[in-house]
């Protein structure tokens, strides 16, 4: 397909990953965990301590063995969307600690009401084609946050969701809720509805609690993103190569660690590279190295044939020129380099905070990209040599069995959040502004949308879990959802 | 086939865009002996009318709008001939005198407006594009319209409505007709500034409009 972005050339892949390899060799990689040392260690790796050295011959068995192609699917099983190659799937980022109140437009914590009025909306636009435990509830007790949200995730959409775990028995109790809901660990197997997402700890460190959910998730065929998150000039070299040979390194120990675990077991090459600002210290997503990173990150992991995830946030507290500006740019660039997950429609702050007129906002960018990725078309009806002549000299085409025909295939209609008023028509509609449009069509969403729900039986095994969970951890059900 | 089937069916010709089932449809009704008002008002006019009403809510595009219209133009052709060998006249509801002003060879936006406005009951005369100030005091002063559009595209020409509504005051012949103007830059401040009557926004809107400027609405 034409219309691709490549930031680096096969000769820079190359170098990459070559010093990638090296680094695997010295200083090597730590690995926190006692399970996925004995692996690496009887796998034939020098393991000194925690510090262990992966030869390439290993990191090249390893590639092999793992997918190049994932499988996903809706809640429901009725769409299978196979996350590689050239697809693209658009999903909310996660996971925000803040969230902007739709009614007030203040920023505060996030609740358990707010990421369900998320998903509801999410589940509404048809650009948003995953979801994700986009937000972390502050109303709800802290050990069980993490399952809660997929709860709120699974009641409210059928849309595939991309999640994480905060424990290691968060991971293996969302695992038995996602079991639950589609029939059984057998059938979870056969047809996944989620991703777990494992950090590495930039720079090259496997934590304990990580690497114990990327083994935990191949042992069970649960699908893994892989998303190292360095804080270039931080936690990974300031120079944008160094943070890629450094990003490369923990992404390809966690694939070894992955596929001794278990050959085959499904992973994406993720990254969510950050860029710290030396004046304020923060840790800016929206920058343009950022994305760079990103987008380089993914072409390393297209060079190995892997499906690839990156992110596309702002850095802006508000719903602004600069979050749209910064979102729409990064969406647009991981789009051309075709990242097949790519996160982040309603996300601000430094990735911390959710606003659903940002989602709906963004959503109607997805589209547009969506609309790009279809490219032109040019056929014998497209190039409408017939059209032209028989319109001919100054004529119109608005009466044309063609233009009726091919107008909404060629020309995208965008939802009432894009305004293409009129400067009267705008005028008398009281002059609205993108934000304006986007609480009402958030408005118009929650008050009409009615998600699919779950079947009966479903419900009750779901229910019958989180019962189990919550009386373990003896917490009251915190209701909602 | 009875009349009302054929009615419906001109009906569904014009809402389907077939401009040659339209015709063909036109020519049975002649054949039949159906009275050709009749069928122009009931059958073809009535499903450009319907398009329309979906264009105003937003429900139909423009290209739709255009196609019905195109449509109906086609088969109110042979009717009209009908219409005018048997000296049957129609009864409009007012006489609509439409052109596009000087120096402005634009028609799309005036042609769908004269197709909607017979298809909501009025005589309409067309003069065409880049008609001269005077040829439209002349005709108004000849053809004693009721109502006078005048369209323009262009900033650059909107002004010549100005300059008609000028000309026909100094002929005398301001009282007698009312004025509407439209197009793409023409707003209502400019209607009230150049001393039209009416502005119309849209096609759909200026028929509603110049319905009621003649007082059937």
């Amino acid at each position: 397909m034409t219309g691709r972005l490549r930031l680096l050339t096969e000769d820079q892949i190359e170098e990459i990953h070559s010093a990638t390899l090296e680094i695997l060799q010295e200083p090597g990689i730590a690995v926190e965990n006692p399970e996925a040392l004995r692996l690496l260690r009887e796998a034939g790796c020098e393991v000194e301590g925690e510090t262990v050295r992966i030869d390439e011959e290993l990191v090249d068995e390893c590639l092999k063995r793992a997918p190049s192609v994932i499988d996903i699917y809706t809640r429901d099983g009725e769409k299978r969307m196979p996350v590689g190659g050239d697809n693209i799937y658009f999903s909310p980022a996660s996971t925000a600690l803040y969230f902007i109140d739709h009614e007030t437009g203040e920023i505060r914590k996030a609740r358990a009401q707010d990421l369900v009025n998320l998903v509801r909306v999410a589940d509404a636009l048809d650009s948003i084609e995953m979801l994700s435990t986009a937000a972390v509830p502050s109303d709800v007790p802290q050990e069980i946050a993490d399952l809660y949200r997929l709860y709120i995730v699974l009641r409210n959409s059928v849309k595939p969701i991309i999640t994480g775990a905060f424990s290691k028995q968060g991971l293996i109790d969302m695992i038995e809720m996602l079991s639950a809901v589609v029939g059984g660990p057998e059938e979870l197997r056969r047809r996944p509805i989620a991703f777990f997402d494992c950090c590495p700890r930039s720079p090259l460190t496997w934590g304990d609690l990580s690497t114990q959910n990327l083994l935990d998730c191949a042992e069970r065929m649960v699908p893994v993103e892989i998303d190292p998150a360095p804080n270039i000039g931080v936690s990974s070299p300031v120079t944008l190569a160094g943070t890629l040979v450094q990003m490369n390194a923990e992404l390809l120990s966690g694939y070894v660690i992955s596929q001794l675990k278990r050959a085959g077991a499904p992973v994406v090459y993720g990254s969510v590279p950050f860029v710290f600002d030396m004046r304020y210290g923060t840790n800016r997503i929206g920058a343009v190295e950022a994305m760079m990173v990103a987008c380089a990150g993914a072409e390393l992991g297209k060079h190995y044939g892997l499906p690839t995830h990156t992110v596309a946030v702002s850095d802006s507290k508000v719903v602004d020129a600069q979050s749209l500006m910064e979102t729409a740019m990064g969406l647009t660039l991981m789009t051309l380099v075709r990242v097949n997950n790519i996160s982040g429609p309603g996300m601000l702050m430094f990735d911390n905070c959710q606003s659903l007129e940002k989602l709906v906002i963004d959503a109607e960018a997805c589209r547009m990209l969506l609309r790009l990725l279809r490219g032109l078309r040019v056929d014998e009806e497209a190039l409408a040599v017939d059209v032209i002549r028989r319109v001919g000299h100054g004529g119109h085409f608005l009466g044309e069995k063609h233009t009726l025909l091919h107008h909404l295939e060629e020309v995208w209609m965008p939802s009432d959040v894009i305004c293409r008023l009129s400067l009267d028509a705008w005028r008398k509609e009281g002059m609205k502004t993108i934000l304006d449009r986007a609480r009402e069509r958030v408005d118009e969403i929650l008050k009409a949308h009615q998600p699919k729900p779950l079947s009966k039986e479903a419900e009750e095994a779901l229910e019958e879990r989180l019962r189990a969970i919550l009386k373990r951890y003896g917490i009251p059900h915190p209701g909602g959802g | 086939m009875e009349k009302e089937e054929l009615l419906k069916r001109m009906e569904e010709a014009v809402k389907a865009y077939d401009e040659e089932e339209a015709r063909r449809l036109a020519e049975e009704a002649i054949r039949m002996g159906v009275d050709p008002v009749e069928a122009l008002e009931q059958g073809l006019a009535k499903g450009l009318r319907e398009v329309g009403d979906r264009f105003g809510r937003s429900e139909a595009f423009i290209t739709e709008l255009i196609a019905a219209a195109q449509a109906m133009e086609a088969g109110a052709e042979i009717l009209n001939r009908e219409i005018e060998r048997r000296g049957a006249a129609r009864e409009a509801v007012g006489r609509f005198l439409i052109g596009t002003v000087e120096g402005d060879i634009h028609s799309i936006g005036k042609n769908i407006v004269a197709t909607m406005l017979k298809a909501a009951g009025f005589e309409v005369i067309d003069i065409g594009v880049d008609v001269p100030t005077q040829t439209f005091v002349e005709k108004v002063k000849e053809l004693k319209p009721d109502i006078l559009g005048l369209s323009a595209l262009m900033t650059t020409t909107m002004v010549k409505q100005r300059e008609v509504i000028e000309a026909l005051k100094e002929a005398g012949l301001r009282d007698q007709v009312k004025i509407i103007i439209g197009g793409a830059p023409v707003t209502p401040d400019w209607a009230r500034e150049i001393g039209a009557d009416a502005v119309g926004l849209d096609a759909a809107s200026a028929v509603e409009t110049s319905l009621r400027l003649i007082g059937v609405k």
